[in-house]
């Protein structure tokens, strides 16, 4: 694809569309193992769920640096998973893929939380009442607890793909900073950064960054106002 | 037999040991908070794993602790009208009355949605959200909602007690009328008296999660020592017939070949009315009274006495019309001699039975 802005340097775009790519994917697949995890961590009461909760926040407060080369040490080509993935053709060291892993963790407990928060608010009552009406406990989750957590849901993914937008510590670690490949956005403002009259880029990309975030945010409001809404069934 | 129950369960320190049946028509557990009602219908719907019991519906097992049976809520078909009513807030109101019919089993016999919508009154709310829908509105749509579900009986715990007076007379009519029309057995939780007298076929008294009394409402209700929601609620039910209406405003009803005399009903004539007779509303005279204002006597023979823990005293007294209980003080009862045996009138002023005491039959 062209770069539809002509002011916009054909490696800055570059940039852009692989950091929409990666917070995407990382997104998308993180999604149903965020709502996952926060039904365990809102509903379940089992051992090493405090465990569980700590692994899950562990990408908040760790250095990004630390995350990205545990991330290598795990997923690079000799790591204990990286090597039976690499053997299955999932390759995820210095690839746009490890990239979307590295934005995947660092937004997880984000979307978790957020997720989780929408869970606590449902009244389990309403999920007795469906029980009563015939339904099974995943038809009750399907037609009544998920419709309500929905806006839990949206406002996880907004927050799971801005830090996906955002991630550079632990995606350069983990995948470095190649152009076309693992050049992220944020990597990309980095780089411009560092040589001698790149400044111009630099800003063009900060501009496409507070407008991609502040249309994800004006989107997010809307969709969110309006489920709410369909929700509280006003 | 439609449905037995027997429970065991403790929680915290208190105890539940319940057993009973019941028949078709609706079954009162009546009751105060902390008696144990609402426990036993969970225990029923299956929201509750007791201790130890058993709960047959028409003989299907759904739960046999001995057994190891306990089948899942879904699974029960029971309908069960909550108290806060619970609808689905992201479901309109027709949502919510569909819920149940997509997991209805394919043999049950579908409910005939217009007439239970039109028998509700719900049909302009249709297209609504819960809400947009007033307290009554509600619980009329989480009726429809538990009806529309196939179930093979209908809980219902205290749906009136969220509602103001106004709402609750007009959702009793309701549950008159599924008693009256919907074959189904149902499971009734309530502490208030006046339903009780007014909707119950069969009371099941409780008592700190004991069964004091169970029987025909007419029985348990006119038990001097069947209690549960105190004394000062006592209240024994008469059935009558409405005979005419008079030019003066007053109703004159048939119980059992006694004229009763009530301020105009809205009734017509040949229709049974369930009347609650508050026991301290009643006087009692050895002889037939005369020069005296009421107009209601009721001849009869006094049955049992019960002293109460103060100065009360509360008299059952076998009428032609059916069972009356009277609260007298003690030193009435013993200055008129009162004794199981001898005959005695009962005397009820007309204006003295509440609007809200009188149900159609």
């Amino acid at each position: 694809m062209d770069a539809p802005l002509d002011w916009l340097d054909a490696e800055a775009w570059q940039a852009v569309r692989l950091s929409l790519r990666v917070a995407f994917w990382a997104t998308l697949v993180s999604l149903p193992f965020g709502v996952g995890v926060a039904w365990l961590l809102a509903r379940c009461r089992f051992p090493g769920r405090q465990l569980l909760n700590g692994l899950v926040h562990l990408p908040l407060i760790l250095p990004p640096v630390v995350t990205g080369y545990l991330l290598l040490l795990g997923f690079g080509r000799q790591g204990p998973l990286g090597g039976p993935l690499a053997e299955l053709g999932i390759v995820f060291a210095f690839r746009w893929t490890g990239a979307a892993l590295a934005a995947a963790i660092m937004g997880f407990p984000l979307m978790v939380r957020a997720i989780r928060l929408s869970l606590e608010a449902v009244d389990p009552k309403l999920e007795q009442a469906a029980a009563t009406l015939g339904a099974s406990r995943s038809m009750v989750f399907v037609t009544v607890t998920l419709p309500l957590i929905l806006p839990g849901i949206l406002a996880g993914a907004i927050l799971g793909f801005a830090r996906g937008m955002g991630e550079f510590g632990a995606t350069i670690t983990f995948v470095s900073n190649i152009p076309g490949e693992t050049q992220t956005l944020p990597s990309a403002i980095y780089t411009f950064l560092q040589v001698p009259g790149g400044e111009t880029a630099a800003l063009q990309l900060v501009a496409v960054s507070v407008a991609i975030a502040m249309a994800a945010l004006l989107l997010s409001e809307w969709i969110g106002t309006r489920l709410a809404r369909r929700v509280a069934g006003a | 037999m439609s449905l037995a129950v027997a429970l065991r369960h403790a929680q915290g320190a208190f105890r539940l040991d319940v057993t009973f049946e019941a028949p078709p028509g609706i079954t009162v557990l009546f009751g105060r908070s902390g008696s144990g009602k609402t426990t036993i219908v969970n225990a029923v719907a299956g929201l509750l794993r007791p201790d130890a019991g058993r709960v047959v519906l028409r003989g299907r097992t759904l739960l046999d602790t001995a057994a190891g049976i306990a089948l899942p809520p879904h699974r029960r078909r029971l309908g069960y009208i909550f108290q806060e009513g619970r609808l689905f807030p992201h479901l309109s109101v027709r949502g919510n009355l569909r819920y149940g019919r997509a997991f209805a089993p394919r043999d049950a016999r579908p409910a005939d949605e217009a007439r239970i919508v039109e028998m509700l009154g719900i049909g302009h709310l249709l297209d609504r959200r819960p809400a947009a829908l007033s307290g009554g509105e509600k619980q009329r749509v989480a009726i429809g909602r538990a009806l529309l579900s196939a179930p093979q009986m209908i809980l219902a715990d205290e749906p009136l007690a969220a509602l103001d007076e106004a709402r609750k007379a007009e959702i009793l009519p309701y549950f008159e009328r599924l008693r009256d029309e919907v074959s189904i057995p149902i499971l009734y939780v309530s502490h208030a008296a006046a339903e009780v007298a007014r909707l119950a076929t069969t009371v099941v008294a409780l008592q700190d999660g004991r069964v004091v009394g169970q029987g025909p409402a007419e029985e348990v209700l006119g038990d001097p020592m069947v209690t549960p929601a105190g004394v000062r609620a006592a209240g024994a039910m008469l059935r009558a017939q409405v005979v005419r209406h008079h030019a003066d405003g007053l109703t004159e009803l048939d119980a059992g070949g006694v004229p009763l005399f009530l301020p105009a009903l809205d009734l017509a004539p040949g229709q049974g009315v369930r009347l609650r007779i508050a026991a301290q509303d009643v006087i009692l005279s050895r002889d037939r009274p005369e020069g005296l204002s009421a107009l209601n006597i009721l001849p009869g023979r006094v049955e049992a006495l019960r002293p109460g823990a103060g100065p009360g005293m509360l008299v059952s007294l076998a009428t032609p019309a059916g069972r009356v209980l009277a609260r007298v003080t003690r030193r009435s009862a013993e200055t008129l001699a009162l004794a199981p045996g001898m005959t005695c009138h009962a005397v009820m002023k007309s204006v003295a039975i509440a609007p809200g005491d009188i149900g159609g039959n």
